[in-house]
């Protein structure tokens, strides 16, 4: 029963490259926007907070066709980014990465958003005092100390990537060694005559990948605390 | 040379102070409340005054006329705070380089050293500070602080949140320090007797304002 075929391979490769691609680009602008976040008072901040966490109330198949309008060949970004970058991304890998970075950027930022909080700041004041510039505070500094809030970040927004569906599917669709990952080969296979087995198998290792990335996640909320504690 | 002529308005509470002192360690001296650590903190750049100015050894740090505020990372003044801050995340020898790496100075292996055995921490240098005593702690916040080679020195109660064995524990450091560093210092303390033994010049604050100035033993003359 365990002997995984050619094309549950390629989906579950293209999963997880679609996944690391959307969590390590989407990363830094997670950074930097729970940054602002936690740290700063400006106009709109109460609307960009919520516009980040819209992805995770918003049915995926909303978030998919406003993807496909804004991102699609004919879309606003989509076509500009095509005709003068070259840079396609419906119906191509690259969209479903776009799709999987949005859906689980809430995810991403709110533990990277809660460790920055919940630095000392005057640790920082006193960075300050011995001569570094606010930039050289935050590298030396906040982001060391937020580091495991970060990882967590990214564990937990990689789970949530790869096992996006409804945006990923609408926007991209479901090409087998293109956009096909694990959640919409496990919905082919589903409405396949004898799929079942195939459909478990890929069951199974959605199971483990989100598992392991749960646990991965708990054991950096751990350090982070240890972290702050000084140990 | 550090001369201060600052008024800040903090909610009900009117913080305003001016004086001029020479001395080796100026003691900054008043009931918690007083003003004290307000004053400091503008003196460090860490809070900016709503009118006047702050000049040491001709060099103007603030000043409001003229629209001046030098920021904290640049006036080179080491702070030890009443908690240490150590940098939970680095080692003891991390956090004692931590100010050289920041003003870009090269090594200095003979200053780094004598500051090391001044103050009795070269068996601490692996440890992380959540493994230091609160006496332990403080010492390398001196060191930390020194390292960065200020030009002044603001210690705010650094022996405020230590019981009396520790207090009397980091004392005679400090009075190596003042003797033996060459940095002038501004001590903030509630402690007459703390300051009697370390301070040179005293300025004795009361709710925000200059009550008396002078030597130590303004102290005794009844505040």
């Amino acid at each position: 029963m365990f002997e995984i075929s050619p094309t549950e391979w390629t989906a579950i490769l293209l999963s997880l490259r679609v996944a690391v691609i959307a969590t390590l680009v989407a990363t830094p602008f997670g950074i930097a926007l729970a940054w602002a976040l936690a740290r700063h008072e400006f106009w709109g901040k109460s609307v960009l907070d919520a516009a980040v966490h819209l992805p995770l109330v918003l049915p995926p198949v909303v978030t998919g066709y406003l993807l496909l309008l804004t991102f699609g060949k004919k879309g606003l970004v989509g076509g500009f980014l095509a005709d003068y970058l070259g840079i396609v991304f419906a119906f191509r890998w690259t969209g479903a990465a776009l799709a999987c970075g949005i859906m689980s950027f809430p995810l991403l930022v709110r533990p990277i958003r809660l460790s920055i909080e919940a630095i000392d700041r005057r640790l920082e004041q006193a960075a300050e005092t011995l001569g570094a510039a606010p930039w050289r505070v935050f590298f030396t500094v906040t982001l060391p100390l937020a580091l495991p809030g970060v990882l967590a970040g990214m564990v937990l927004g990689f789970a949530k990537a790869i096992g996006e569906f409804g945006a990923t599917i609408t926007f991209v669709s479901n090409i087998p060694g293109e956009t096909q990952t694990i959640s919409s080969a496990i919905y082919s296979l589903i409405q396949t005559p004898d799929g079942d087995s195939a459909a478990m198998r890929l069951v199974i290792i959605s199971i483990v990948i989100a598992m392991a990335a749960l646990i991965a996640s708990e054991w950096f909320a751990r350090r982070a605390t240890q972290r702050l504690h000084g140990n | 040379m550090l001369r201060v002529d600052i008024t800040k308005q903090l909610g009900e509470f009117k913080l305003s102070a001016a004086f001029a002192s020479e001395g080796r360690v100026t003691g900054l001296f008043g009931a918690s409340g007083s003003g004290k650590t307000s004053l400091i903190n503008m003196i460090a750049g860490l809070l900016r005054p709503d009118r006047g100015s702050i000049v040491i050894d001709g060099d103007t740090l603030e000043d409001t006329a003229d629209g001046i505020h030098v920021p904290t990372w640049r006036r080179r003044i080491g702070y030890v705070f009443q908690d240490a801050r150590l940098f939970p995340h680095l080692n003891v020898a991390q956090n004692l380089d931590y100010g050289r790496r920041m003003n870009g100075l090269a090594a200095d292996p003979a200053q780094h050293k004598r500051i090391i055995d001044l103050l009795d921490i070269g068996g601490l240098l692996d440890r992380r500070p959540g493994k230091l005593s609160g006496g332990e702690r403080q010492r390398v916040a001196l060191g930390r602080a020194l390292l960065a080679k200020p030009r002044l020195l603001l210690l705010d109660e650094p022996l405020g949140a230590l019981d009396e064995g520790r207090k009397l524990e980091i004392l005679p450091y400090l009075v190596r320090l003042r003797d033996e560093a060459g940095v002038p210092m501004v001590y903030v303390s509630h402690d007459a007797a703390e300051l009697r033994q370390l301070a040179t010049q005293i300025v004795m604050l009361r709710d925000g304002q200059v009550t008396a100035f002078g030597g130590v033993k303004v102290l005794t003359s009844g505040a």
